[in-house]
């Protein structure tokens, strides 16, 4: 069973290497791709199954035991997010796939796109479950290389332009992370976290607390929290519409993952718990006044992206389990609802050719279904009941009341704020785009490719059905906080024999 | 945790590689900030050698494995110079294509500063919201929209 923990990671490093092969054959390809990430989220949900009834599972890799040999952990939080990840990374794959998003032709000597797609989902599912601080490291160093290769796809001069940047700053993320990572084993001697976890414990005070804010930057950098996000909003939205879509659902998201889980197992308490609240409304309010001056929609939707990441470190930096539990539930609703705009607005592109407001008008007529689908997600978004972006604002409001004094309110305040004037900006593009007389932007009259819409409509019917599932979700994202908040079962489960 | 190698010129050593990367990165020509990231990437290589023990050669079958070096800092160091020596590979590319594109290899200024000056020297508004402005005489446009791709069964192609 345990051996289970290593497929996620191993089915698309396998599928990659096989489409590598295959070259220029483009449905060989597509075949390899769509089988592995769909065997990839079976075999997430046994895990997360498993993990919700029996606890932790653990794989020690190469057969080394825990402090010393590299392990890959699977508990609730892992596996939820690797369930909700593989979901999406598939739609987006049947999506990109209707959209012919393949450079195999009989020019090219390597199609990469398959290829390196299923790179970037092996490097997000190895951060999810890596069991230690270096091999976090390295899921992220996969998924970004990956994301190097798509951001830049074809290597246009628009994307060769932002691509730049987006390699830049993250090259020096990595770098902050890496010089954390050194820090943290000359301080320790370890990098295992159920191993960190008791010896960063021994630490002086401030040593700790400097290490702890190292670690903050680098993965701040890669969540986009507020004053390290510039950086997202001009490099997304050059990118194909399905890399956009998949980047903004879930390398972000990668990032928040991984403050969760240093800021719980490493680092307890609320030490950092200010800092983290005051970047968290900076976040959101920064981040939407900037979508709200937008007018064009991939900006648009980068910038609510930013906003919105701002919610989850709200919830963490509560650092209490009801905060906990609305981060979660907040991060698996982002990243299906998230996802799904951005797969609507390529549909809008697919149609008129262009995602500028001031071009566009009319769509609500010229295509019914896509009205649909944007208002239903944007709707989500925003936070309208019955949806599940309500529903995950409203646990992230209830705890930060719960959690009470000055800081928590003002956040409570703000994220209200926030969600209203993402509403705001959601009726706005709603109005332009969609209501008023159809724009200078000709509509295509060829009929959009049926596996685009189908996958589109089924990322946004799973962003409603995470209402209709929202009490078992609760619980699994409950049992997922209380055990993070606990700590002992994930460090039971790597370190069977207690302290070494 | 343990005795490590470390003294002050592995000390000064970091902090000039260190030091001069970072300044390098801040330049615009993008080989310049490639070789800072080479220069503060060996640097943090570097700092992280000198964070385990130091002694002999870390074989199993030698005698006293006390005044054995820590191998878990070298082979993570290892890995650490596989994804750099990639990264870097990567960014030459990169550059060698904008220069191939533009002519230069010099990172421009973001889209939202130059659409802020833009629109700070016009004195003007988002347009977007007035539905009978349209962007044709629009100033605030700076980036052309992206040419739409051909549909299949539509177009030459």
């Amino acid at each position: 069973m345990n051996a289970l923990v290593a497929l996620p990671v191993l089915l698309p490093l396998l599928g990659a290497a096989l489409t590598l092969l295959l070259a220029t054959r483009d449905r060989p390809q597509r075949v390899v791709s769509v089988a592995c990430l769909a065997a990839t989220l079976a075999v997430a949900a046994v895990l997360l199954v498993r993990t919700y009834r029996h606890g932790p599972l653990v794989i020690e890799i190469g057969g080394w035991p825990a402090p010393v040999g590299i392990v890959l952990v699977a508990d609730q939080l892992a596996a939820l997010m690797l369930v909700v990840s593989s979901a999406v990374t598939l739609c987006v794959l049947l999506y990109s796939i209707g959209q012919g998003q393949s450079d195999a032709s009989e020019n090219t000597p390597v199609a990469i796109f398959h290829p390196t797609y299923l790179v970037l989902t092996a490097g997000v599912t190895n951060a999810f479950l890596a069991g230690d601080l270096f091999n976090l490291f390295v899921g992220f160093e996969m998924l970004l290389a990956a994301s190097f290769v798509l951001i830049t796809l074809n290597g246009t001069p628009l994307r060769i332009r932002t691509g730049s940047t987006y390699v830049v700053v993250n090259i020096l993320a990595s770098m902050i992370f890496l010089i954390s990572v050194g820090l943290v084993y000359a301080a320790t001697g370890t990098l295992n976290l159920a191993h960190l976890a008791h010896r960063l414990d021994a630490l002086p005070d401030g040593l700790r607390l400097s290490l702890q804010l190292m670690l903050l930057v680098a993965f701040g950098i890669k969540a986009a929290v507020f004053p390290l996000s510039a950086w997202l909003p001009d490099s997304y939205p050059t990118a194909p519409a399905p890399v956009t879509a998949v980047f903004a659902g879930l390398l972000t998201k990668v990032g928040v993952y991984a403050i969760i889980r240093t800021q719980t197992l490493l680092f307890p308490g609320p030490r950092a718990a200010a800092l983290l609240l005051v970047v968290a409304g900076l976040t959101m309010l920064v981040g939407i006044l900037g979508a709200v001056a937008q007018s064009d929609l991939k900006r648009l939707l980068s910038f609510t992206l930013v906003s919105h990441i701002g919610y989850m470190i709200f919830g963490i930096g509560l650092s209490t389990v009801a905060g906990l539990v609305g981060a979660i539930f907040y991060v698996v609703h982002h990243i299906t609802i998230q996802t799904a705009l951005f797969l609507v607005t390529g549909l809008v592109e697919e149609k008129t050719g262009s995602t500028d407001l001031r071009q566009l008008g009319g769509l609500a007529r010229i295509k019914p279904l896509l009205g649909v689908l944007f208002f239903v997600s944007a709707m989500n978004l925003a936070g309208i009941p019955p949806f599940s972006g309500f529903l995950g604002k409203l646990g992230l409001l209830q705890a930060g009341v719960a959690a009470g004094g000055p800081l928590p309110w003002i956040l409570v305040a703000l994220g209200t704020l926030t969600s209203l004037l993402t509403l705001y900006v959601a009726s706005r593009v709603w109005s332009i785009a969609f209501w008023r007389a159809p724009g200078p932007a000709v509509a295509s009259t060829v009929p959009l490719p049926t596996l685009m819409v189908g996958a589109t409509v089924a990322l946004v019917a799973l962003g409603v059905g995470l209402t209709v599932v929202a009490g078992p979700l609760f619980d699994v994202t409950t049992g997922a906080a209380v055990d993070l908040h606990e700590r002992t079962p994930y460090i039971h489960a790597v370190l069977p024999g207690g302290r070494p | 945790m343990s005795a490590s190698g470390a003294n002050l010129v592995s000390f000064v050593a970091i902090g000039v590689l260190v030091g001069c990367g970072v300044t390098l990165l801040l330049e615009r020509s993008l080989i310049r900030v490639l070789l800072g990231i080479v220069m503060a990437g060996n640097g943090v290589n570097l700092l992280i050698i000198f964070g385990g023990r130091s002694g002999r050669a870390p074989v199993v079958g030698v005698p006293g494995t006390g005044a054995m070096s820590d191998a878990l800092p070298q082979a993570m160091v290892l890995t650490a110079i596989v994804i750099t020596f990639g990264f870097t590979a990567f960014l030459l590319a990169i550059s060698y294509r904008s220069w191939y594109l533009t002519g230069d290899d010099d990172v421009p200024d973001d889209l939202e500063d130059q659409q802020i000056v833009r629109r700070a020297a016009a004195k003007e508004v988002s347009t977007a919201d007035l539905s009978d402005e349209r962007a044709d005489s629009d100033s605030e446009q700076v980036d052309a929209p992206a040419p739409r791709r051909p549909h299949r069964g539509e177009g030459p192609e």
